[in-house]
């Protein structure tokens, strides 16, 4: 295993619209810095807003830890919320239980959690009714 | 064409111009964010009537080259506000999305 070279956390704000995606900006803009190519940054950057997004509209907020490696990055998306009922079906492209205010705001296409699955490499999900979620990613760059 | 043609070809208002230098690549319409995100192509001029401040985020994280309001939208406090912060462009037209995505289409 290569070893670390950025570790980040990020506290992300539930309910909080305007400051929702700058915890993958901020990653966006390290990876830039150190070189890594724009195809995979750009994967980066859609898994990690997808998966922030999803935290401040259904889970109140939530940590977000970022390891940044020679060849990789790792995602967690840990949050304390009210969990997902049925994993299988908040998969399904098009599903969403997203309120109709969120809708309003361009969120709620039901493509998030597909979309964090389709531009990473790894991606597993744990959730619990009542007790949370966290999503794991990684995203293998070239 | 540059960011900048495009205003002059639209005959776009100008909330914010970081780069009017920037070459257009593509175009792309939508509205749901999620959607913009995983296929608006980088470079692109993204056609929306969305208009709140998450708008600045994607059009970040997607790397767009410049945010067209259509419609006669107007981007809300804090998206003309993000968009300097940001240094996002971001104009406004009267035109519908179709109308501004036609007049575009093959000049790119």
């Amino acid at each position: 295993m290569s070893e670390t070279r950025i570790h980040q956390e990020y506290v992300v704000s539930g309910n909080n619209f305007a400051s929702a995606g700058s915890a993958s900006e901020e990653v966006k803009s390290t990876l830039k810095k150190i070189g890594v190519a724009s195809s995979d940054i750009r994967r980066v950057a859609i898994a990690m807003y997808e998966g922030e997004i999803n935290m401040v509209i259904h889970a109140g907020g939530g940590v977000a830890t970022v390891d940044i490696y020679l060849d990789r990055v790792e995602i967690v998306l840990a949050d304390k919320g009210k969990g997902i009922e049925n994993v299988e079906l908040a998969m399904t492209p098009g599903w969403s239980t997203a309120p109709e205010d969120i809708r309003a705001l361009g969120f709620g296409a039901g493509m998030g959690l597909p979309n964090m699955k389709k531009y990473t490499d790894e991606f597993s999900i744990e959730s619990e009714v009542g007790v949370g979620t966290t999503v794991r990613m990684t995203i293998r760059f070239g | 064409m540059t960011v900048e043609g495009l205003v002059d070809l639209l005959g776009a208002r100008i909330v914010n111009l970081a780069d009017g230098e920037r070459v257009l690549t593509a175009g792309y319409c939508g509205d749901f964010l999620s959607f913009v995100m995983s296929k608006a192509p980088e470079g692109c001029a993204w056609f929306t009537v969305m208009s709140n401040v998450n708008v600045c985020a994607v059009a970040t994280l997607a790397d767009c080259a410049v945010v067209v309001l259509c419609e006669g939208v107007t981007p809300d406090a804090a998206l003309a506000e993000k968009v300097k912060q940001q240094d996002v462009n971001l104009v406004t037209t009267g035109m519908t999305v179709y109308e501004a995505a036609l007049a575009t289409a093959g000049r790119l």
